[in-house]
């Protein structure tokens, strides 16, 4: 027998003129719910922690039923045993930090196992151990996302739902939280369903993408994958397009670069995160407006990296500019490049190119 | 007390304020704290009828309210005769003293305590359900906390009013020396006989002194509560 998926849910809501329609199954790791603001995906996340009630539909985390309305199953939140972590972390004011950490311990008591989180693996996991005796109103937005999340997995969750956890963090505080999210997911085996609308958060974290858009779910996949098909540009695209491409560490040139080899070809970089080793595996973000064409092999150009590629699709994007996608070898790689050049250019499907990537984003660990 | 020259009949009203304002104060509480929850998060029929009612005694002349209170609650009212049956009197007894001084001070205790629950954040009770607290529990981890200065400013303002209450009680329990005289009602006993001067102006000062008490010790109060909330400190 295989186990149960860690959430299968399909539901229907109507809310005013704003109609959700969605079937979501997810297995273990990260699954990133990414749409526009109001597509649905936080609507998504309350349906499961109970604090919406669908009209219609069942929801079932780890085999067991939440909801099912046929059934006239509806479990309230605090039977769930959901772990919650709010975008503004909704520490409760008057408790300490140590006391908002274990408020969820007494009901999860009969949860706790021998592998569960403790108090002190937490603030150990979480950094959070010098702030145990003071109250939320003294700490920064990082330090608050960090308790908040700590204080749901003290809770003995089945699945840890997160909504836009980093979205009102600055990029320092970003980084700061990004390495435990990856532990977590790495590590504790906590399925976590996780709400965003940021690409860098996508490449660096998700393990499955499930895209939503205006009620629906759009498509469900790998990053790397749904990132590079052109029928969902309307949502992977603007200003942050690029493609995800998943990377293996390989040795180093003589020069000391790193190679770090995709399925699009190899790429070059000057450093590496120490926890990046040889063989070690990651995923790269390259934005396409870091990435220049030329329509001849590049010579006595100071970039270290160029792919060759054959052009599959040209689209126009909303503010002048034309996204194009290479086919390099195995992977796709998008350019923007301006209406101008690529009328200079006469860029059409089938035609050989070469992309010239200015920037890799390596999200891993940054 | 008689080292101030207070007569028995003084030492009396002032010992029957304080009891009667107390037991108003504390009895109003959880009635309170229901009715302004009803009031702040209930949607039910009726909900404007119910705040009209309570806030009936803050315009109605409290002549007028003692005066219901008498019909209601004396021993031949509707509910006083059933209650006398069992042995509970209100009528010329200061427990009906403690009554009326409730029924006046219940207006000014729902609208501080209903202020407060409504600037309670009920996402933070959103929060601790998903944390796997239960509704009741919720309540009394999360929002009887977090409205605690309202609930504090309320019944001070109804132990001020409850001290201070004459009209409905003197029409409710009248005004008995030892049993039902209040300090207001000493001090207009005081007013109405010739040579009261003196006994009157010993107990304005008396209630001057108490008012200012305990208005005093809500504001400290209120400052450390509110400071612990907001977790300041």
């Amino acid at each position: 027998m295989s186990a149960p998926p860690a959430l299968d849910l399909d539901v229907t809501l109507r809310q005013g003129a704003f109609d959700l329609v969605a079937q979501v199954t997810a297995g273990r790791g990260l699954t990133v719910l990414f749409g526009q603001s109001g597509s649905g995906k936080s609507t998504l996340i309350d349906l499961v922690a109970g604090l919406k009630r669908p009209d219609r539909g069942r929801i079932a985390v780890d085999g067991v039923p939440l909801v099912h309305t046929a059934a006239g199953l509806w479990l309230p939140p605090h039977r769930r045993r959901v772990g919650y972590v709010f975008q503004e972390a909704r520490l409760l004011p008057h408790l300490t930090v140590r006391q908002n950490l274990l408020y969820g311990r007494w009901f999860a008591r009969r949860h706790v196992t021998a592998e569960a989180p403790t108090l002190d693996s937490v603030t150990d996991l979480l950094g959070i151990g010098p702030l145990l005796g003071r109250r939320p109103a003294g700490l920064s937005g990082g330090e608050k996302a960090r308790v908040a999340l700590g204080r749901a997995l003290l809770a003995a969750p089945r699945i840890l739902l997160m909504d836009e956890p980093l979205a009102a963090l600055d990029e320092a505080r970003k980084a700061e939280i990004l390495p435990y999210l990856e532990r977590l997911r790495d590590h504790a085996g906590l399925p976590i369903l996780y709400v965003t609308h940021a690409v860098a958060e996508v490449a660096r974290l998700a393990t499955t993408v499930v895209m939503v858009d205006q009620g629906r779910v759009r498509a469900v996949g790998a990053p790397g994958t749904l990132w590079s098909r052109p029928d969902l540009m309307d949502l992977t695209g603007g200003a942050e397009a690029g493609s995800l491409l998943d990377a293996v560490v390989g040795g180093r040139t003589a020069d000391g670069l790193f190679h770090l080899d995709t399925a699009a070809g190899r790429i070059l970089v000057p450093h590496l995160p120490p926890h990046l080793t040889s063989g070690a595996r990651t995923r790269l973000r390259i934005p396409a407006r870091d990435v220049l064409l030329s329509d001849r092999a590049p010579q006595g150009l100071s970039a270290l990296n160029i792919l060759p590629g054959i052009v599959a699709d040209v689209r126009d994007d909303a503010d002048g500019s034309r996204v194009v996608r290479l086919e390099c070898v195995g992977a796709p790689v998008l350019a923007r490049v301006t209406r101008t050049s690529a009328d200079a250019l006469s860029i059409t499907p089938g035609q050989p190119l070469w992309a010239i990537v200015k920037a890799v984003a390596l999200d891993q660990g940054s | 007390m008689n080292d101030f020259g207070f007569g028995p009949d003084e030492v009396a009203a002032i010992h029957l304020s304080l009891k009667v304002a107390i037991w108003a104060t504390l009895a109003s509480l959880p009635p309170g704290i229901a009715v302004a929850l009803a009031l702040a998060r209930g949607r039910f029929w009726g909900r404007d009828l119910l705040n009209g009612v309570v806030h009936l005694p803050l315009i109605l002349p409290p002549v007028v309210t003692g005066y219901a209170l008498l019909l209601l609650m004396g021993r031949q009212g509707w509910v006083g005769k059933p209650l006398a049956s069992i042995g509970i009197v209100f009528a010329f007894n200061w427990t009906g003293a403690a009554l009326a001084a409730g029924v006046m001070g219940f207006p000014l205790m729902v609208r501080a305590i209903r202020l407060s629950i409504e600037a309670v954040d009920t996402r933070l009770e959103q929060a601790a359900g998903t944390l796997g607290a239960p509704p009741l529990w919720v309540f009394a981890t999360v929002t009887l906390p977090l409205m605690l200065p309202g609930v504090l400013a309320g019944a001070v303002l109804a132990f001020a009013k409850a001290l201070g209450e004459f009209g409905a009680t003197i029409t409710f329990v009248s005004n008995i020396p030892g049993r039902t005289q209040t300090l207001s009602g000493a001090i207009y006993a005081y007013t109405q006989s010739p040579g009261g001067d003196a006994g009157a102006l010993r107990l304005v000062a008396v209630s001057v002194v108490l008012s200012l008490m305990a208005l005093l010790l809500s504001e400290a109060l209120a400052r450390s509560v509110s400071r612990r909330i907001s977790g300041v400190a």
